[in-house]
């Protein structure tokens, strides 16, 4: 055998030389890179990147250009980094086509950085900040975010060379049995949302009798509001790759699955890339680097079942069938694909796994908080100013999150609820601004961590309505196995959407209540568990709107349709205007005798046009809940 | 039409197989026709019932037939918080469709989805699997004009 470990050493040397080689002489003249994942994509990434391509061309310059991932800057994309010898390494952010002629001309052509819109240094400097001067670098810290948007991910040479499948060479060295010790001692939990153990998971996988034994990657990323996952498998597929092999290697697998849904096509064709090349260089395959453990990786299309993320039925979906949950035990670890034992990680736990084993389980336990060690991945979405990702050590509080991290809420706008952990998640409100982030804190708290979704909610955003939203969403998503959650959530439903639509009694929010506690109690999985959540913390934290709604028929937040009217305030209106009467789809808009412009109630579909529409210097249309006929001149003191 | 026999002989032998098997059918027909369910039950050693099950528990494959280009309007919370709502009632609007439905000229089918993990641009849809983020009523006609 020891032949064998200096062997695969070896051939690792061979390979990271080639590949650091290769990699240090990309920077060896100037280097463009652009974030291409489906964010920058769908900002225009491709066409920045195209442009930066033909203009070397044209210009005869000897610049490299490059696809990277995403850095979690999600809300300036299209990001474009250029690394220039003798300059600091620069972000730009939001690049159009201006600004990319602008970088060509006077950086690549002249020497001027154009400073006046780069976004940070990657390297500290003497001429320019880097992201961590910045509030949110005081926060971030990055572990498996740390390459995302700085390497290619379709070529394994600039993962190999950033020390990439370093940690599996180090485990192919070892004992299986010291591998999950070290998983254990790090502490490491599940980063799919419960935060169950991954070393004692791995162990179960590892004693459990049968063979041949499996290890899938969940990366069945559905929860609402989450998309770090999507992420994190284009801009460094590898990671979890390593990962995946070094489980496999610890629980003694020799078939590994991806499952990735297929809504994330470039996500999908990175990781087969990825496979294609680590199969090239020995990294997966028979005898990986020439050691005599063999382990190969398929990958499974999802198709659009936010069920299949719940183990079991993501083990049913791989067999072709409807992805339906059945009890546990037996647990997948000993019955699972096949009735095999079977291994399922989601793709962030398995991401750390090659940095713990690398740089050991007490690096990673001095980060985060004693039960929650290392740090999280968040999505920010909803109506934070900073819509991305961003890395924080466990126990970051909530607030520091959105107000620093995110830099607050958009438009002025006051914050109102932060909806974390997706479906399964709860709502908090100004009051639980500062609990500490970590699996525990928040269930205390009603919420979960769930996948890390984030969905930030403001003064305009009614709790009823959003409760509903989310339970929409997991009623639909039910398989219908079990009575309570197929017909729990339904009945839940229909009784929140009674209540948006001013239908609802007041002896409705104590029953949603009771059907609630009967819906987590007697459902079989995970979705039904914890589909209540939503609904749950809204009437704790927010009984008042729930109240306002039932007892008077009054929307607070001004948000459900059938509990408000709009009205345009006569004082306020501009006879010369007619904007509003050209927005309005219906023609419920007229000109009343004195010009003045007024709305017929009786078209009116509240569609906002005429609101959105309204010039900002007068700001005339309002909304009115609960509907009911308004005296002229009576708005007038309200303002 | 005649290759979804081809393709389910490729996955014919795989557990799990008829899953692959439409995905790659409806990658080249849009949608998974009849004949072809009939043919993958057949192969895979189901009921037709059996086959019928499994496509049409996951909401990304179709058995209807769809028009050239599938636009699908993301509706999680997220979306709708941000307007989501609002955009699908404009869609349906301009083209005179209603949701699940196909225009008349089998150019575009609108549907609903759920999260496509782009929330950092909502609100989102997406053609023909293309996300596009941040997408208002106002922005519609010309973002459908490049799908002829």
């Amino acid at each position: 055998m020891s032949v064998t470990r200096s062997e695969v050493a070896k051939a690792y040397e061979k390979l990271q030389t080639q590949a650091k080689k290769k990699v240090e002489s990309l920077k060896e003249k100037p280097l463009v890179t652009v974030g291409t994942a489906t964010c920058g994509r769908a900002s225009g990434a491709l066409e920045i990147f195209n442009l930066f391509q033909e203009e070397i061309k044209k210009n005869g310059l000897d610049v490299n250009v490059m696809e990277v991932g995403c850095m979690g800057h999600c809300y300036a994309e299209p990001l474009v980094t250029i690394y220039k010898p003798g300059f600091p390494s620069l972000c730009y952010g939001s690049v159009d086509e201006g600004k990319a002629q602008r970088l060509i001309n006077d950086y690549l052509i002249n020497d001027d950085p154009c400073f006046e819109f780069a976004m940070a240094a990657l390297e500290p400097n003497d001429f320019f900040p880097t992201f961590a001067d910045y509030p949110r670098g005081v926060y971030e810290y990055k572990i498996v975010m740390e390459l995302c948007g700085l390497i290619n991910p379709e070529d394994i040479d600039h993962y190999i060379a950033h020390d990439g499948y370093a940690a599996l060479v180090k485990v192919l060295n070892m004992d299986p049995d010291d591998v999950i010790e070290e998983i254990k001692n790090s502490k490491l939990r599940g980063r799919g949302g419960a935060g169950f153990p991954t070393g004692i998971k791995w162990e179960l996988c590892r004693k459990a009798p049968g063979s041949p034994k499996y290890v899938i990657c969940n990366a069945d990323e559905g929860d609402p509001g989450a998309f770090m996952d999507r992420a994190l498998l284009e801009s460094n597929p590898h990671q979890m790759l390593e990962g995946l092999i070094i489980a496999a290697y610890a629980v003694g697998a020799s078939q590994g699955y991806i499952y990735v849904r297929a809504e994330y096509p470039l996500a999908v064709t990175r990781l087969q890339t990825a496979l294609d090349q680590a199969r090239s260089k020995g990294l997966l395959g028979d005898s990986i680097l020439g050691s005599d453990f063999s382990f190969d990786v398929k990958i499974f299309q999802g198709s659009g079942a936010f069920v299949c993320g719940e183990e079991t039925a993501l083990i049913a979906s791989i067999e072709g069938k409807p992805g339906i949950p059945s009890h546990r035990p037996p647990y997948p670890a000993t019955q699972g694909l096949h009735g095999k034992p079977t291994l399922i990680n989601n793709v962030k736990t398995l991401s750390y796994v090659p940095h713990i084993i690398r740089k050991g389980a007490e690096w990673f336990k001095s980060i985060g908080t004693p039960e929650s060690p290392g740090t999280a991945v968040f999505a920010l979405a909803g109506k934070v100013k900073n819509t991305g990702l961003a890395e924080v050590p466990m126990g970051t509080t909530i607030r520091d999150l959105i107000f620093y991290v995110g830099d607050g809420i958009r438009d002025e706008k006051k914050f109102k609820a932060v909806q974390i952990g997706g479906p399964s998640g709860g709502c908090l409100p100004e009051s639980a601004l500062d609990l500490p982030i970590d699996f525990d804190s928040l269930q205390e708290a009603g919420a979960m961590m769930g996948s890390g979704g984030l969905v930030v909610l403001d003064e305009d955003d009614c709790m009823v309505e959003i409760a509903r939203f989310f339970l929409d969403f997991t009623q639909k998503e039910s398989c219908g196995k079990c009575t309570f959650c197929r017909l729990g959530t339904k009945q839940m439903l229909e009784i929140l959407t009674d209540i948006t639509k001013g239908k609802g009694n007041p002896e409705d929010i104590d029953l949603l209540w009771e059907l609630a506690e009967d819906v987590k109690a007697g459902s079989l999985c995970g979705l039904g568990k914890t589909a209540p959540n939503p609904v749950l913390t809204t009437i704790r934290y927010f009984r008042d709107e729930y109240e306002a709604h039932v007892n008077e028929g009054r929307c607070p937040a001004l948000m459900c349709k059938d509990l408000i009217m709009y009205y345009i305030i006569p004082e306020k209106c501009s006879k010369l205007c007619d904007v509003c009467i050209g927005s309005c789809p219906t023609e419920a808009i007229y000109t009343r005798p004195d010009m003045l412009k007024a709305i017929d109630q009786e078209k009116c579909v509240k569609c906002n046009s005429c609101l959105v529409a309204c010039p900002p210097q007068y700001k005339a249309v309002i909304k009115i809940s609960p509907p009911r006929p308004v005296e002229e001149g009576e708005m007038k003191q309200d303002e | 039409m005649a290759n979804y026999k081809e393709i389910i002989a490729t996955y014919k032998d795989k557990p799990g197989g008829i899953i692959e098997a439409f995905h790659a059918i409806q990658k080249e027909f849009n949608y998974i026709p009849e004949e072809a369910l009939r043919e993958a039950a057949k192969a895979f050693g189901l009921s037709e019932a059996e086959a019928f099950g499994v496509a049409t528990f996951y909401s990304y494959f179709s058995v209807k037939k769809r028009g050239k280009y599938i636009i699908r309007v993301c509706t999680s919370a997220p979306c709708m918080v941000a307007g989501g709502d609002k955009l699908l009632e404009a869609l349906e609007n301009y083209l005179g469709i209603k949701l699940g439905e196909t225009t008349a000229d089998g150019r575009f089918t609108l549907e609903a989805t759920e999260c496509v993990g782009q929330c950092q641009g909502t609100p989102v849809i997406t053609i023909n699997g293309k996300p596009i983020p941040e997408v208002t009523p106002e922005r519609i006609p010309e973002i459908l004009s490049s799908y002829k």
